[in-house]
């Protein structure tokens, strides 16, 4: 019996490894735009990873052309196309979402879910919740509160900045 | 094939095809909405008649359609077993009834606030779309498939989740969009690995060969599709997100996303966990603690809340758990009380949501603090409320209580620490989610109104009239409780008793062909067509 050589090539396994820690590391980012980055660098070593699950590389899988264990594995270029498609989709949507909430907001921060805070201040407070209207609190709606915080990134970026444009906003 | 060729089975990819011609369909007509709800109610209502069709038929044989007419190993399939057809049935009415409420909700809003108006031209084939994936991964026979079910359910909810753009929207909007691209990738790594190991990504294939793999690679691939699909259903570690993002979307489409999104979820890990790998009860105790967590975790978070939108969502989470219970326990009648809370779950989570649409249009808000007197004012408003969330939280003799009931009665019959800790879990969270829905309602029904609720709005029938329908059903899963639980009972046994390989192998051929993708026929030896393949399931 032959064998079909799954030994993966080296480089490719290195290839698998920087884009994928590069990516998890971007993924780890506020910025959805750094956010974006990563899932797009972390989406390119899984599809290196499925050309290795396929094994090694060959001639072109059409019967006559290539004996058959000269091969390359079609399947999983068929499931990488996917994959590329999908992602390539994904891209244009958060994009625009980057865009959109720059637009809003003046910067596309992932932030943490402000009702939490909200919840956890009351909570620390020792008021129960339910008997403290938020509007008494600090006069500020929710969505005014998510255009001013700022998790991580630095509020002195000279950009457009917390500005006050209310364009669409649902107040 | 001419017409008259057609069998049962030519049922199956419909549930698939016709949301998605329908969805081709509303984009062509995004400019004659009166035309476009048409197509949308017709497509959903046809996929409602064939998932009874097939509810009727997989009860006899589970039905198998080779995509392409190629046979399964080399070609993707469609497979529609009891639980397919149980999920696609159930999920079709909810879809068809928000789609209903979301018309006469269009209508009513567009005059008054333009940024909650539904955008009815990409509303509808979005919708469409998220329906055509949803069905697409209850019948995916195929892990790829099933990936590719996934994305086209993601991709729709991305755009409904934003749906006018709006400032809290995109901030929500964007958690969920990252939390679920990271589960998808998690997904892919799994179907990686899994087809390195074994050669193949049909589901029948590999329940024959998973348990040939080598014990600690089948571990990573199981815990690696386990994080991929809890993600997905918000088990505890990993379901922060759901609370934050559900509750800014418009009413239809949080009520669509909380009855339906999860349990798709819950359904993958279902079927992968019973179909593809042996018992092993050291996943079996990790999932009991992840249940126990998600359950006591998800109920404390809705206690705290004070908008009845999140904390709908927080016992969203919580009551995961309860399915999670029954896929642990990893028994027939576990499982069936499992897929029988599913199926109750789906409907009352929906009909909250759609009720709770109509508080906020009623009352002017969500909040508990505003909110008030509603029971005066809204009679019928609060018995729409008051049912499911009766259900919700399992008063007997509601069809809520019949799924806790057979889950703590098997869970007791398994015996042990951990199961007994599990079974006094969800009788601790059942009563805090009777304290919390009781909180609501309180809040908002029982006592005066802190101040004068000034909406003299009036409630569109369109949108009572779907609710009401939802409501009704969830009566009706308990007055017929009896048939469904058993029918409940037949799709768990038939997850285990291997019918599902037979019928997608009904010759039994896989193992000749290809032991496993290592091996090729020697240089010499005749190669036939069917020695040929080795890995090759066809394109996806």
């Amino acid at each position: 019996m032959n064998v079909i050589d799954t030994t993966p090539a080296a480089v490719l396994v290195l290839a698998i490894g920087v884009l994928v820690t590069t990516g998890v590391y971007l993924l780890l980012e506020r910025s959805l735009t750094r956010v974006l980055i990563g899932f797009i660098l972390l989406g390119n070593g899984i599809n290196l990873l499925l050309l290795v699950a396929g094994g090694r590389a060959g001639g072109a899988p059409i019967l006559g052309t290539t004996p058959l264990w000269h091969m390359s594995d079609p399947l999983v270029q068929a499931m990488i196309l996917t994959a590329i498609v999908i992602t390539l989709g994904l891209t244009a949507f958060v994009l625009a979402m980057a865009y959109r909430s720059w637009q809003l907001h003046g910067h596309d921060e992932v932030q943490d879910d402000v009702e939490d805070r909200r919840i956890a201040r009351l909570a620390a407070k020792n008021e129960p919740s339910f008997e403290d209207a938020d509007a008494v609190e600090s006069g500020e709606t929710l969505d005014e509160e998510a255009a001013r915080t700022r998790d991580e990134t630095d509020d002195d970026i000279s950009g457009p900045g917390p500005v006050t444009r209310t364009g669409g906003e649902a107040t | 094939m001419s017409w008259t060729d057609l069998t049962a089975t030519d049922l199956v990819p419909l549930p698939v095809v016709l949301p998605l011609l329908a969805a081709g369909l509303a984009l062509v007509f995004a400019r004659r909405p009166r035309v476009q709800r048409v197509v949308s109610v017709v497509a959903l209502a046809g996929v409602l008649a064939v998932g009874i069709a097939l509810l009727v038929l997989t009860d006899d044989r589970t039905l198998v359609v080779d995509v392409g007419n190629w046979a399964a190993p080399i070609g993707i399939d469609l497979v529609a077993d009891r639980l397919s057809a149980l999920m696609v049935t159930v999920s079709s009415f909810v879809l068809l009834c928000v789609l209903l409420y979301s018309l006469a909700q269009g209508v009513s809003e567009e005059a008054e606030e333009e940024t909650e108006s539904i955008p009815v031209s990409i509303y509808h084939p979005t919708y469409l779309v998220l329906a055509a994936g949803v069905c697409n991964a209850f019948l995916a026979g195929d892990l790829f498939n099933l990936y590719v079910g996934f994305e086209i359910l993601l991709a729709a909810s991305y755009v409904l989740l934003t749906l006018g753009g709006t400032g809290e929207r995109i901030r929500a909007g964007s958690i969920y969009v990252v939390v679920a691209l990271l589960s998808s990738i998690v997904f892919l790594i799994a179907i990686a690995l899994t087809y390195a190991a074994t050669g193949t990504v049909n589901l029948a294939q590999l329940s024959e060969r998973l348990p040939d793999v080598e014990p600690g690679t089948r571990l990573a691939i199981q815990l690696l599709l386990l994080l991929a699909f809890g993600i997905k259903a918000a088990m505890f570690p990993v379901s922060a997100w759901l609370p934050d993002s559900y509750p800014t979307a418009p009413a239809p489409v949080t009520a669509v996303f909380a009855g339906l999104l999860t349990k798709v979820g819950v359904y993958a890990i279902l079927r992968t966990q019973t179909l593809l790998f042996p018992t092993d009860p050291r996943i079996d105790q990790g999932l009991m603690w992840v249940a126990l967590l998600t359950m006591l975790v998800g109920i404390l978070g809705a206690v705290a809340q004070d908008d009845i939108k999140r904390l709908l969502s927080f016992t969203l989470v919580s009551h995961i758990g309860y399915m999670l219970f029954g896929i642990a326990l990893a028994t027939q009648p576990g499982t069936a009380a499992a897929i029988f809370y599913v199926v109750h779950h789906i409907t009352v989570q929906t009909a909250l949501f759609l009720v709770v649409g109509l508080v906020e249009l009623r009352g002017g808000s969500t909040s508990l603090d505003r909110l008030g007197g509603l029971a005066k004012l809204a009679p019928g408003l609060a018995i729409l409320f008051f049912i499911p969330a009766m259900n919700l939280a399992g008063i007997p003799p509601l069809s809520g209580f019949l799924g806790k009931v057979g889950l703590v009665e098997d869970g007791v019959r398994t015996g042990g620490f951990l199961a007994y800790t599990l079974v006094v879990g969800s009788v601790v969270t059942s009563l805090l989610t009777l304290y919390a829905i009781v909180k609501a309602w309180n809040k908002a029904f029982w006592q005066e109104a802190p101040q004068e609720i000034e909406t003299d709005a009036r409630v569109p029938r369109g949108m009572v009239v779907p609710t009401g329908a939802l409501v009704a059903f969830g009566l009706a899963l308990t007055v017929f409780a009896g048939p469904l639980y058993s029918y409940a009972d037949r799709a768990a046994a038939a997850l285990r008793d291997g019918s599902y390989v037979e019928a997608v192998f009904p010759d039994g051929h896989d193992r000749g062909v290809g032991e496993s993708n290592e091996t090729i026929p020697k240089a010499g030896a005749p190669a036939g067509p069917a020695s040929a393949v080795d890995t090759g399931e066809g394109t996806p």
